[in-house]
């Protein structure tokens, strides 16, 4: 417990650090909300205009202050655009987000972890070959080009599932479901392809540790053997799990735009095209800590598949 | 019982509460999904000029006229109206029945205040403060506008479509939001903004507006009866055109209000779609008024003698069917502007003459910053044919490729091209932001303006007061050539030639022959 405290401390210094690099970095870019927000007929004397409305015409330092006081007070700010709360935009995304990490996790374990152990267990075999065919095509393909064949053949030939956009689970199981199946399979052949090879390497390297010759010697059967393979090659295989989760909450945004999911990632893509500092600044930030906490529970997680893993 | 037990209960309960609950309420009801031109930014239509806010407008506001298919201004919200003294005093009487989307009634204070508001913003608008425009509330219905000089535009001010249209808000709001946006949005058009489901980036919803009382005149774009059908409408974000093309066909999607040129031919070759036509366009290459090169009026002349429009139009991408191969109006073919006065010497390119001129000019080869959206192929194409342009005739051209926001951000810097300025860009511009003397991006700002460019010939300013006060079609007509000569003979930005966008509808929509011009207008289809 005194461990995880020090460590959720210790991550505040890197979220000040964060905090301070993006609110720079987007404000010191080139771009202007207010002249996006007054559009194109608009002239230069209006958009100073909106621009002091807006209280983006004031100094960084100010702008910094003023951002950070209310961050204290859990108080992320509205969009310059649609005024909407950022908490509020940040809630709208959440469901989305998470159906789709979670969902295209689920299904990466399913398939990841028994390909890549048996692909290991007959390494050199035609089945490895196979399974290391698939992981290489499933990486090398580019993510959009996959989405636009899976529209193709799942959706308008096949009419299985939609072609775009989210339903929530509120709506039904069913619907939620269709909404959300081929954007998780067009990002789980990534995660599966990464995830398989990773297992086969780890996997393949404990099974040549004495004690499973051991265990072998001892006559116990293939799948004891590889259980026991699999939780001693646990930890890079979590990690990995742990770090694709982490970017799959932070947004896909390929992916997300392909398929019209109002992710995460969009929300970000959008605000980041059209200047909308405070929604750029938090969702960033929140991603930072989403990223900071994840990685320490899968450090916390070590413990699980390897006891003698003390902190 | 045992925990497992516990765990089954809550699953059940879950899954079937989650398979048995109800589909949204709106089942029943006529839905009707559009993908539009872009994402709603900003719904505070006086403070943004940006067409999808417009458009968003023209379903939850009314307007006091409106033009209809002939784009001619038709009563709207008022019933009766006059004019006398030469057009210098006018009387207006509101419809009765008209109320706001929260209930309360329309009345003359609310209508005064908006105006007076959008008077302050928008070209026609200060044109009209500029002839000595007054408003006054006589009663709850009726209201007065009195002119220190003829005022040729009343009713084409009022009943404007395109940026800022002069639409009509509670009284309560304007003066809440000060000099600020109205960020509430209660108008008493045809369809109610539905905020609380509203997901920027995704989706904009609006209900029919039940109490909405129509014209009896049969609905004439934005005109006659605006009373709507479908129930429900649903604004669909879809970034991708690919996607979007997609939802069309797979019918998840019911209209695509701009598709991108590539995309027409393969959907006019879909048999369950229909491609129609969104109305006229400019291509336009503005200039940096400024400074060198082109603040010397030979040089903005000798280049637009280089100018092949049927170049810049196929570069831009839209199909031979969909562009002109030349229009010699600033102010649309085909529109009541157009008019070819001054444009004889300009008839097609003559690359020997701009060089001459552009030798007689004095130019010192100053460089020109030309700044190109990477991520805008019409606006892309045809600014790589301006690059090429302004090379063949020998002047020295800086390329600075950008995006799209990043230069609307830059265009308003008022440096010079070599210190963080620009000197030209390309863009695209629909017809009722170029059709007329005042309505005109460019050639619409008096001098002393702040449009990017800095454009300033007080000539035209003259002429442009001049054709404000005709009340006369003739010497309308008249005044309106003359200004053209003289917008030939500044050459303040160059037409690079007139196209018209294309929009994609399924073919179970009814009514689509109603949608005429760049607003959707979904309060006259069903399906």
């Amino acid at each position: 417990m005194t461990y995880f405290l020090k460590r959720l401390l210790s991550t505040l210094p890197v979220m000040i650090v964060v905090a301070l690099i993006v609110f720079m970095l987007i404000h010191l870019s080139p771009g202007d909300p207010a002249a996006l927000i007054a559009g194109d007929s608009a002239s230069a004397e209006d958009i100073a205009r909106l621009r002091a409305q807006l209280g983006v015409d004031k100094p960084l330092w100010e702008q910094f202050v003023l951002w950070s006081g209310n961050l204290l007070h859990g108080n992320l700010g509205s969009s310059i655009f649609t005024q909407i709360p950022v908490s509020k935009l940040l809630a709208q995304r959440l469901e989305p987000t998470l159906s789709i990490a979670l969902l295209t996790m689920a299904l990466t374990l399913l398939f990841a972890v028994p390909l890549g152990t048996v692909a290991a267990y007959r390494a050199g075999s035609w089945v490895d070959r196979l399974i290391m065919l698939f992981a290489v095509l499933a990486f090398s393909v580019p993510v959009f080009l996959v989405g636009y064949l899976l529209i193709y053949g799942l959706a308008i030939k096949a009419q299985w599932f939609p072609t775009q956009g989210f339903v929530s689970l509120s709506e039904g199981l069913w619907p939620w479901l269709r909404s959300v199946t081929l954007p998780c399979i067009n990002l789980a052949l990534v995660y599966i392809a990464l995830i398989t090879r990773m297992t086969r390497a780890t996997v393949i390297e404990v099974l040549s540790e004495d004690y499973i010759r051991t265990a072998r010697a001892k006559g116990l059967g293939v799948m004891p053997v590889l259980l026991h393979a699999l939780r001693n090659a646990a930890i890079p295989i979590v990690t990995t799990v742990g770090v694709g989760l982490s970017l799959l909450i932070g947004g896909v945004v390929v992916t997300e735009t392909v398929f019209a999911i109002p992710g995460v990632g969009r929300l970000v893509v959008d605000a980041v095209q059209r200047h909308d500092y405070p929604v750029i600044q938090s969702v960033l930030l929140l991603s930072a800590g989403v990223y900071v906490l994840i990685n320490l529970l899968i450090d916390l997680s070590y413990r699980f598949f390897d006891p003698r893993i003390r902190y | 019982m045992n925990i497992r037990s516990y765990v089954a209960i809550a699953c059940m309960a879950l899954s079937s509460s989650v398979l048995c609950l109800p589909m949204a309420s709106h089942a029943q009801a006529k839905v009707f999904r559009i993908v539009p031109q872009a994402d709603l930014k900003f719904t505070d239509p006086i403070v943004s000029s940006n067409y999808v806010t417009r458009n968003f407008a023209m379903l939850v506001y009314d307007t006091l006229f409106a033009r209809d298919a002939g784009g001619v201004p038709r009563p709207q919200m008022v019933d009766k109206f006059r004019y006398f003294d030469g057009g210098k005093q006018w009387s207006f009487t509101l419809r009765s029945g008209l109320q706001f989307h929260d209930g309360t009634p329309v009345t003359a204070a609310d209508v005064v205040a908006s105006l007076e508001r959008w008077q302050a913003q928008d070209n026609y608008g200060r044109a009209m403060i500029a002839a000595g425009a007054q408003w006054r509330a006589n009663d709850k219905t009726t209201f007065s506008l009195s002119m220190k000089e003829p005022f040729g535009q009343v009713l084409e001010a009022l009943s404007k479509n395109t940026s800022l249209p002069a639409v009509i808000m509670p009284e309560r709001l304007i003066k809440a939001a000060g000099n600020g946006a109205v960020t509430e949005v209660v108008g008493s058009g045809p369809y109610k903004f539905k905020r609380d489901e509203w997901v920027p980036g995704s989706k904009v919803v609006f209900v029919r507006n039940a109490q909405y009382v129509g014209r009896s005149e049969p609905a004439s774009a934005l005109a006659g009866n605006r009373a709507g059908t479908i129930d429900r409408i649903e604004w669909v974000i879809l970034p991708d055109s690919n996607s979007a093309m997609a939802a069309l066909k797979n019918s998840e999607v019911d209209m695509i209000e701009q598709i991108p040129p590539d995309y027409i031919n393969p959907l006019r070759s879909d048999t369950s779609i229909k491609v129609g036509t969104t109305g006229a366009s400019q291509g336009a290459l503005v200039l940096n008024t400024l400074y060198p090169p082109f603040n010397n009026e030979k040089v903005r002349q000798a280049l637009l003698h280089a100018v092949d429009q049927a170049k810049f139009t196929t570069a831009m991408g839209y199909p031979a069917d969909l562009r002109m191969k030349y229009c010699p109006t600033f102010f649309i073919c085909g529109a009541p502007g157009e008019t070819a006065a001054g444009a004889e010497p300009y008839r097609g390119a003559d690359l020997a003459k701009a060089r001459q001129l552009l030798a007689e000019s004095g130019y010192k080869g100053e460089k020109v910053v030309m700044m190109l959206p990477s991520d805008y192929p019409s606006i892309n194409g045809s600014g790589l044919v301006a690059i090429q342009t302004m090379k063949d005739i020998g002047l020295k051209v800086e390329v600075q490729s950008m995006d799209w926001p990043t230069l609307v951000s830059r265009r308003t810097k008022k440096d010079k091209p070599e210190a963080g300025g620009w000197s030209a860009y390309t863009t695209l511009v629909a017809a009722q932001a170029t059709d007329s003397p005042l309505s005109n991006f460019v050639l619409g700002a008096a001098c002393g303006n702040t449009q990017p460019g800095w454009p300033c010939d007080k000539k035209l300013d003259e002429l442009r007061l001049e054709w404000t006060r005709q009340t006369d079609a003739a010497k309308r007509k008249s005044a309106l050539d003359n200004f053209q000569r003289q917008a030939y003979q500044s050459v303040l930005y160059l037409p690079l030639g007139q196209f018209s966008g294309a929009f994609a509808v399924r073919k179970t929509v009814k009514n689509i022959e109603r949608q005429v011009g760049d607003v959707p207008m979904l309060w006259a289809l069903d399906k």
